[in-house]
């Protein structure tokens, strides 16, 4: 399963570049909000895979062994929310940004300055 | 009182100079000057003591994990030192304080003049490198101040700049000098590196050291071919001119070469670079200011040939050249200064400093005169004035150097021969001469202005008078603090008659038949100067900062194009091949295809999420891009369920769906799809695509196979519920364990938002 | 655009939403949830809601600004640090006290549930303030 899912992960690195590099500044958008979903997955994939053992304590003692490690998904859960932010914020920028030149191609913009 | 108080509350007074003028008014420079004095008068105190051998040492913690410290280190030579720039700073407030008196912001002057004399004292007496270079740098900053000071002037404008450029530049490499220097050492302690100076000369740092110091020290004591800034600085001024580029700041590189003599001198390359670049030094500034006829310009000249033969006297390093050297220095400061202070003067009585236009002032102004003529006679080293044993002992070291004295003797006495004409030809042509016509009577100057050339004169005068008794003392700590094996020699005027006798005798005597027949001899060194050194230095300087600057702009031009893309397309290729190196010198991936643990809905599910990808990536409609998006982040949901991440899948549900709704609203206001880029483009991006793809990929796969337990996750995990009463524990990370990492993350969030809500209603007006 | 079964369905929703969000705050401690997901579930009703009626609507039925909601959930994230200030211990270190200890409604409440509830509210403001300037062009 690592493989298919390291597989996943480098698609995703592959979409967010391709998509990063392009002059249309939405799909820098796009290219943005998966920089974060492949991230968030590299995170995960790499803090080791466990199935069907969630980061719970049933008692006060509790056998940890076997258990998936917090840690990174306390990572990814911070990283989720600040990327609505981010995302959210590069939303509305690229609105405001459309409103006031009137173009969506990046290179307009560097060649008019 | 210490050194490191004295040298705050001079500061503090350079703090408050510009402000308490207005209340003070023409008394501010003599109030100014009465805490540099107490300072003069305190290291006089010491004088006795240091003679004994005492060395003060203070030391104040500033960044101790880096070893550098606030520390203050006064032997007899920061000693002689300190008293130079403290006694002449003295006078010269005075003086500036009645200079100034005509133009705007005076208080702001003296100020500057004042953060200087802080900065100048305090390179004098640091004790550690670190220090020393900042109070160095302070002295190119207040400089810069000081020289521009008439800054709606551009001349004096540009002055500033290349005097500031090529301080700076100086400075850069002296730090740069320091730090190799103390590299061997493991400490930036003067007092520890004077004390052990074979350490560096057995380190093959020794070189590269040496060299950045000799730049630093070069370019701030005017050396050729760093000489023309000083010449252009004359635009300051006068006060400023007598003071730093006379006396004290120009002396600093001198400071550092004589300071560093003990532990960097007596080498080969010592020697003969600071004999060679010396020796040119002095002759070239003395040859170009018999041609000048500005009198600042003639004294700037001559006090870059004095600079040259301090230079060439400590690298000559022999016991006499070093007892000229020190003695040089003090005889030096005192005329120069005295000098530039008249050159001011002057140039305040009659309107003018061309020395063509002058003539005839003895009768007008006979007290300044003979102030003046004293100077001009320590210039040319006549007795009784000190610069007389000053020359003398140059021309006893040059006779017995130990390298090249058939060159270093005839370019000294040539040098010596321009100096007894220049002083000859600007006592007789400006105070008898042809007088012409003045716009008002010239007068005396007042005393404020004729105070601190008079003393300085009287001291030169006393000193050399009575050599031993007075001199002496004065100098003898200072030449073994630079020289430790040699001893101060012990001065006389009279030295019986010798060899040296004779020359100087010889020395006044060409300088009389050069000025008897110097009409046709400032033809012929004129016609020699056009003929053959047209070239000015200072014109090559600024053409080469105007080049420079047209190649940054060109250099700017091309790596910063404007093109996002290509910004990031560089990060990218870069990045993925300094990886993949990386990953080509790793251990090989031992990956085993194991089909059991590959559960048919989730191979599904990324194969819908690759899907989606693709779509997402090629499709010409933003709609179905969306779509794809909201496809991608809900399998990716499902892969967190099947692999324990429960919070996670929660959360990202959420958001997906917010996330989707949001771009929904903004893509409606956009306008569709239009395709940009050619097929061509498409391919190289999909190839960087590829590259940083495929990267990553062999990263999680290296991350996966090598098993590197985290012991902190082991950590939360028992700790969780018995202290942090927490059964979820990635709830009790973020609410906990890492409170203040999500405090921060919160913070972030609200300000996006605060910056969205900003944006929109602006948009509004 | 009015749609009256969405109308209906938000009127509906949004105090079962936030009654549920309420609800994953509190067991976020122990079980699935926490401050995090129960801001974005109270954000998502008043979402739901903006849909139906239109922002002007939802602003005027609610009580409080995103934008204080906000700055509220901050300030108390923050001062849910300081106790441990007063008590000598390091910023942000959790502090506990247990009341009716020993009866059978023994409840245990510190200043990580304080935090939690500043995260909550921070979130759940700041996902209004965005959607409500975004849905009002």
């Amino acid at each position: 399963m690592l493989l298919l899912l390291a597989i996943l992960v480098g698609v995703l690195y592959g979409a967010a570049v391709y998509l990063l590099l392009r002059r249309n500044i939405f799909k820098l958008i796009l290219g943005l909000i998966f920089l974060g979903h492949a991230t968030n997955m590299l995170i995960f994939v790499a803090g080791g895979l466990t199935s069907g053992r969630p980061a719970f304590l049933r008692g006060v003692q509790d056998e940890t062994i076997g258990m998936s490690d917090p840690l990174p998904q306390a990572l990814i859960l911070t990283a989720i929310v600040i990327g609505l932010g981010v995302t959210a914020f590069a939303l509305t920028l690229v609105y405001r940004f459309y409103k006031v030149t009137k173009t969506v191609d990046f290179d307009e913009l560097s060649e008019n300055e | 009182m210490s050194t490191g108080l004295f040298l705050l509350v001079l500061l503090l007074v350079a703090a408050i100079a510009p402000f308490a003028r207005k209340y003070l008014g023409n008394y501010a420079g003599w109030v100014y000057a009465i805490w540099p004095f107490t300072g003069f008068l305190y290291y006089l105190s010491l004088l006795p003591a240091v003679n004994e051998g005492l060395i003060i040492t203070e030391s104040f913690e500033w960044m101790p994990a880096l070893g550098i410290e606030f520390s203050f280190y006064v032997d007899g030579f920061s000693m002689l030192f300190s008293l130079l720039v403290l006694g002449i700073g003295t006078f010269i407030l005075v003086y500036a304080g009645y200079y100034m008196r005509p133009y705007p912001m005076k208080g702001r002057f003296l100020g500057y003049l004042l953060l200087f004399m802080t900065a100048m004292q305090g390179i004098v007496v640091s004790g550690n490198l670190i220090t020393m270079f900042v109070f160095w740098e302070l002295t190119s900053v207040s400089s810069y101040l000081l020289i521009g000071y008439w800054h709606e002037k551009p001349e004096a404008r540009a002055s500033a700049l290349q005097a500031l450029l090529i301080t700076g530049f100086g400075g850069l490499a002296l730090l740069g000098g320091f730090v190799l220097l103390a590299i061997p050492y493991g400490t930036y302690d003067l007092a520890y590196i004077l004390s052990e100076p074979d350490i560096i000369k057995d380190s093959n740092l020794y070189l590269p050291a040496l060299i950045l110091i000799l730049l630093g020290a070069f370019t701030k004591s005017a050396q050729f071919p760093f000489h023309f800034w000083l010449p252009g600085a004359m635009t300051a001024p006068s006060p400023v001119s007598a003071y730093l580029h006379s006396a004290t700041m120009v002396k600093a590189g001198v400071f550092v070469l004589a300071r560093f003599n003990p532990v960097l001198g007596g080498t080969e390359v010592w020697t003969y670079t600071l004999t060679i670049v010396g020796v040119t030094t002095m002759f070239v500034g003395a040859w170009i200011s018999i041609t000048q006829v500005d009198l600042k310009k003639i004294l700037a000249y001559t006090t870059v040939s004095a600079l040259g033969t301090l230079v060439l006297l400590i690298g000559t390093g022999t016991e006499y050249a070093i007892n000229a050297a020190i003695i040089f220095l003090l005889v030096h400061a005192l005329y120069k200064g005295t000098l530039f202070m008249m050159a001011g003067n002057i140039e305040k009585k009659t309107g003018t400093r061309d020395i063509r236009e002058l003539g005839g002032l003895f009768k007008y102004m006979p007290f300044a005169a003979v102030v003046m003529i004293m100077a001009l006679v320590s210039m040319a080293g006549v007795p009784p004035m000190l610069g007389f044993l000053g020359k003398e002992l140059i021309y006893e070291a040059s006779a017995a150097a130990p390298k090249a004295f058939w060159i270093i003797l005839p370019l000294g006495f040539m040098t010596n021969v321009i100096m007894v004409f220049l002083s000859l030809r600007l006592a007789i042509d400006i105070f008898w001469g042809k007088e012409p016509k003045y716009g008002k009577i010239p007068a005396e100057p007042s005393l404020p202005l004729i105070l601190g050339p008079f003393f300085l004169v009287l001291v030169s005068f006393v000193l050399g008078l009575f050599p031993s008794t007075m001199a002496n003392p004065l100098t003898s700590k200072a030449i073994t603090a630079i020289s430790p094996l040699h001893d101060a020699m012990v001065l006389k005027l009279w030295h019986g008659f010798n060899l040296v006798l004779a020359l100087s005798a010889f020395t006044l005597l060409s300088g009389y038949l050069m000025f008897r027949f110097r009409h046709t001899l400032l033809l012929s060194v004129d016609k020699v100067n056009i003929r053959y050194f047209r070239k000015e230095f200072t014109r090559y300087f600024f053409s080469m900062i105007d080049n420079f600057l047209v190649f940054t702009k060109l250099k700017t031009k091309t790596l910063q194009h404007g093109y996002h893309r290509f910004y990031l397309m560089t990060l990218f290729i870069f990045a993925s091949i300094l990886v993949w190196v990386m990953i080509w010198r790793a251990d090989p991936i031992m990956l085993e295809l194991n089909f059991s643990d590959m559960p048919l809905n989730l191979i599904a599910v990324v194969i819908l999420i690759i899907a989606a990808t693709l779509s997402a990536v090629v499709s010409s409609s933003r709609i179905i891009a969306l779509i794809s998006m909201g496809v991608i982040g809900f399998g990716i949901t499902i892969i967190f369920i099947a692999y324990s991440g429960v919070d996670l899948a929660i959360t990202m549900i959420m958001v997906e769906t917010l996330l989707v709704i949001l771009a929904m609203t903004v893509v409606y206001h956009l306008p569709t799809y239009k395709n940009f880029s050619s097929t061509g483009a498409r391919m190289r991006d999909a190839l960087v695509a590829t590259l940083v793809g495929t990267f990553f990929m062999v990263l999680v796969l290296q991350a996966g196979t090598s098993s590197l337990e985290t012991p902190i996750s082991e950590y939360f995990k028992e700790t969780s519920y018995s202290v942090a009463y927490g059964r979820n524990i990635v709830n009790v990370i973020l609410v906990d364990y890492r409170a203040l990492d999500t405090l921060g993350e919160i913070t972030v969030i609200s300000i996006a938002a605060l910056g969205i809500y900003a944006m929109m209603k602006l948009g509004k007006k | 655009m009015e749609s009256i079964i969405l109308q209906i369905a938000a009127r509906h929703m949004r105090p079962l939403l936030i009654g549920l969000s309420l609800i994953v705050l509190y067991r976020g401690h122990n079980e699935p949830g926490g401050g995090f997901i129960g801001g974005l579930m109270f954000g998502a009703a008043y979402i739901l809601y903006a849909m139906a009626f239109g922002v002007d609507r939802t602003q005027k039925s609610i009580f409080f600004n995103p934008i204080n909601l906000t700055a509220v959930g901050l300030f108390i994230a923050l001062i849910s640090g300081m106790p441990a200030l007063l008590l000598g211990d390091s910023f942000m270190t959790g502090e506990w006290y247990t009341f009716f200890q020993g009866t059978l409604m023994e409840l245990k409440l510190g200043t990580p549930l304080l935090f939690d509830v500043g995260v909550y509210l921070t979130v759940a403001g700041m996902l209004m303030l965005v959607m409500f300037s975004l849905m009002e062009e």
